[in-house]
C-alpha cells in the first residue's frame, strides 16, 4: 500500500443534477483500515458520493483523493486498487455465477487458469458452489449479494465500496453479509459502507457520517452519535384508545421530552434525548410506568428501542428523513 | 432459504476460507486492451448461449428478406426469379446485414442501463473494450446472417459466378460495412440509452437509403434528384461491389474501393465518438 495518508480524503464535493444539488459540499476523511459507515435515507447523496470516489462520476465542485490518488487525474490508479459493490454496480443476470466471476477475473488481469481457479475458490468460500452453473438472474437476494461481494474480492482491494449491502434482505442473509464485511475489514481492507439502517452502521462501522440532502449533518463514533440522538425511544401501546390523552398527560408530566402520538390511535412514543446512561434511562422509564399504572392506564405493550433512523434524523437534522424531497438525486443516473 | 443447519455450516465455511482468500497475493498486472476486448466478446457469446432467442433478428431478417423479395419483386422486375436473383441476392445480403446492425445498438443500450455496466466501468481496463468486445460479438452475428442469405440463395437457385472466393470477399466487405454502422448505433445507444428509441432512430436512418439505392432496381426510372442520391449513397456502392464480387462481373473494382472508403469514413467518425461517450464520466 503506497502512502500513509488517509484512504479517502474529500473536500467540498458538489454534484448537481439539473435543479437538484445531490451533493452540497461533502467533506470526508476515512482512515486506512477503517470501516466507515455512510448513513442516510434514499436520495441523501450516498450513492452519488461513492460513484465520485470510485471514479464513475465527476464532481461538479471540490476535490477528492482516494488511496493518495486524485479522482480526476489519476482514475486509472484508483480503479486498480478499489472494488465497488452494490445497488448500482452489480452482476450480469444472464450469465451464471461462475461465468460472472471468470469474466471479471479476466478483466482484472488474471490468466484464464487463474480466473477459473479464483472463481471456484470464491464460490466455495461464499457457499455458492451448488448454484455456480445457474444464471445469476435466478439467485435469491442473499445469494446475489454474496456473489456480488465475492466478485469484489477477485483481487483483494485496498478499499472496498459497499453500497447498501443489505437493503431488502432477510435478517439471516443480513447477518451473513455483516460477518463477511467484518472478515474483509479484518484482513486489512478499508471499507466504505453506505446504509439506511442505523443498526448496520452501529454494528459494523467504527466511524459514521450521517448524510442528508447532500450534506453531512453529523459525524462520529456510534456512541458519540447516539449520545447526540438520545438514549432511545419509549414506545407505549394502549389497550384502549380513549385513554391516549390521559397517557400522554402522564408521560409529559414524568419525562422531560415531548410525547409523540403514533399513526395508530393506540400508540405513543417519547424520544429520550437525555445522554446515554442505561441506568438513568431505566429509572426514568420505570418511573413513567409506575405513574401510568397509578393513573389506571391499561397498557398492552411497552418497548424501549434504539432510536430508529427516522428518529435519529429528527434529532440530528430537525426534520424527518424525506426521500421524496430530494427526488432521484441518489438514483444511479 | 437454507435450513439453520446449512447456514451454520456455511458461516463456518466462510470464516474458514475467506482468510486464505484475502491473503492471496498482490494485484496482477492490468489486463491489456485486446485481452479485455476479447473477454467482452466472449461475454457476448456466453449471453447468446444462455439466451438463444437473441439470435431471432439475425435469423429471421435474412430469411424473410431473401424469400420475400425474391418472390414478390423478382418476377415483376426481372422476369424469372432465377434471373433476378443474380442482381437481387447480393443486394439482399447488404440489406439484411444493414438491418441487423441496429439490433446490436439496441442491445448495447440495454447493457448500459444495467448495473453490470457500472461494475465494468469501475475496473482498471481500457474503457473502449466493452464497445469493441460487443462489436466482436457482432462479427459472429453478421457472419451467421450472411451465411443464411447465401445458403438460402443457393437453395432457391442463385449461382455465384465468383465462386467461393467471390462470396467470401463479398461477405467480408458487407461485414466491414456493417461494423462501421455498428459504431453509429453504439453512439446512438450511448446517447439515448433506450433500446426502443435506438430502434426507431435506426429504422428512420436506414430505411430511406436502403430503398433509395440500386438494391432493388437500377435508378434509370427515378427522378433526377433521387438518381443523384442513389449515386452517392454508400449502400449503392456496397451493393454494386457485392454484386461484382459474387457474380465475378467486376472490371476495375471501383465500387469495392468506394465501399471501403465509405466504410472507413463512417468508422473514423463514429468509432472515436463512441469510445469518447463510453469513457466519459457522468
Amino acid at each position: 500500500m503506497a502512502g500513509a495518508g488517509p484512504a479517502i480524503e474529500a473536500r467540498g464535493l458538489v454534484k448537481v443534477f439539473g435543479e437538484t444539488r445531490a451533493l452540497d459540499g461533502i467533506d470526508l476523511t476515512v482512515r486506512r483500515g477503517q470501516v466507515f459507515g455512510f448513513l442516510g435515507p434514499n436520495g441523501a447523496g450516498k450513492t452519488t458520493t461513492i460513484r465520485i470516489l470510485a471514479t464513475l462520476a465527476r464532481p461538479d465542485g471540490g476535490t477528492a483523493r482516494v488511496l493518495g490518488c486524485d479522482v480526476a487525474s489519476e482514475a486509472g490508479a484508483i480503479r486498480a486498487r478499489v472494488a465497488v459493490t452494490g445497488q448500482f454496480a452489480s452482476l450480469d443476470d444472464d450469465l451464471t455465477g461462475y461465468e460472472n466471476l471468470v469474466v471479471l477475473g479476466r478483466l482484472r488481469g488474471l490468466s484464464r487458469a487463474a480466473s477459473r481457479r479464483r472463481a471456484d475458490q470464491l464460490l466455495a468460500a461464499f457457499d455458492l458452489t451448488g448454484s455456480a452453473g445457474r444464471p445469476v438472474g435466478g439467485y435469491s437476494g442473499g445469494m446475489h449479494r454474496r456473489l456480488d461481494i465475492g466478485a469484489s474480492l477477485i483481487v483483494t482491494p485496498d478499499l472496498l465500496f459497499l453500497d447498501e449491502p443489505t437493503t431488502g434482505m432477510d435478517p439471516r442473509s443480513r447477518s451473513q453479509v455483516w460477518e463477511l464485511v467484518r472478515q474483509i475489514a479484518a484482513a486489512g481492507t478499508t471499507v466504505l459502507l453506505t446504509t439506511q439502517y442505523l443498526e448496520e452502521a452501529d454494528r459494523l462501522a467504527e466511524q459514521i457520517a450521517v448524510i442528508d440532502h447532500g450534506r453531512i449533518v453529523a459525524e462520529g463514533t456510534s456512541a458519540q452519535l447516539k449520545a447526540r440522538v438520545g438514549s432511545g425511544t419509549l414506545h407505549v401501546r394502549l389497550l384502549d384508545r380513549e385513554q391516549r390523552s390521559l397517557a400522554r398527560a402522564v408521560l409529559a408530566g414524568t419525562l422531560e421530552d415531548p410525547v409523540q402520538l403514533g399513526a395508530d390511535p393506540l400508540t405513543l412514543s417519547v424520544l429520550l434525548a437525555t445522554p446515554a446512561d442505561p441506568a438513568h434511562v431505566g429509572r426514568l422509564v420505570g418511573h413513567a410506568m409506575t405513574r401510568l399504572s397509578e393513573a389506571r392506564v391499561a397498557i398492552a405493550e411497552v418497548t424501549l428501542g434504539q432510536p430508529s433512523l427516522h428518529e435519529a434524523f429528527l434529532a440530528l437534522t430537525g426534520h424527518p428523513a424525506s426521500p421524496a424531497a430530494t427526488g432521484h438525486g441518489d438514483a444511479s443516473s | 432459504m437454507s435450513t439453520p443447519t446449512a447456514t451454520t455450516s456455511a458461516g463456518m465455511a466462510e470464516t474458514h476460507h475467506l482468510e486464505g482468500l484475502l491473503a492471496a497475493g498482490g494485484p496482477p498486472r492490468r489486463a491489456g486492451a485486446l485481452a479485455a476486448s476479447a473477454t467482452f466478446g466472449w461475454r457476448a457469446m456466453l449471453k447468446i448461449r444462455h439466451e438463444p432467442s437473441q439470435l431471432t433478428d439475425v435469423i429471421a431478417i435474412p430469411v424473410v428478406f431473401t424469400v420475400l423479395f425474391t418472390y414478390i419483386f423478382g418476377g415483376a422486375i426481372g422476369g424469372t426469379p432465377g434471373h433476378y436473383l443474380k442482381s437481387l441476392l447480393p443486394g439482399t445480403l447488404v440489406m439484411g446485414i444493414t438491418a441487423v446492425t441496429m439490433y446490436g445498438g439496441a442491445r448495447l443500450a440495454t447493457d448500459v442501463t444495467t448495473g453490470v455496466f457500472d461494475r465494468f466501468r469501475s475496473l482498471p481496463v481500457w474503457r473502449g473494450a466493452l464497445v469493441l468486445g460487443s462489436l466482436l460479438g457482432d462479427v459472429g452475428r453478421y457472419l451467421l446472417a450472411a451465411t443464411i442469405v447465401v445458403v438460402l440463395g443457393i437453395i432457391i437457385g442463385y449461382r455465384p459466378g465468383g465462386g467461393a472466393p467471390g462470396v467470401i470477399a463479398a461477405v467480408a466487405l458487407v461485414i466491414a460495412f456493417g461494423l462501421s454502422l455498428s459504431w453509429l448505433w453504439a453512439v446512438t445507444a450511448l446517447l439515448v440509452r433506450d433500446p426502443a428509441i435506438v430502434m426507431s432512430i435506426g429504422l428512420a436512418v436506414l430505411l430511406p437509403p436502403t430503398f433509395a439505392s440500386n438494391i432493388f432496381v437500377q435508378p434509370r426510372t427515378m427522378p433526377g434528384w433521387l438518381q443523384a442520391f442513389v449515386k452517392v449513397n454508400p449502400i449503392s456502392h456496397v451493393a454494386d461491389a457485392t454484386r461484382e464480387l459474387m457474380n465475378n462481373t467486376g472490371s476495375a473494382g471501383g465500387p469495392v474501393a468506394w465501399s471501403l472508403i465509405a466504410t472507413a469514413a463512417i468508422t473514423l467518425v463514429f468509432a472515436p465518438l463512441a469510445l469518447h461517450l463510453y469513457s466519459k464520466q457522468d
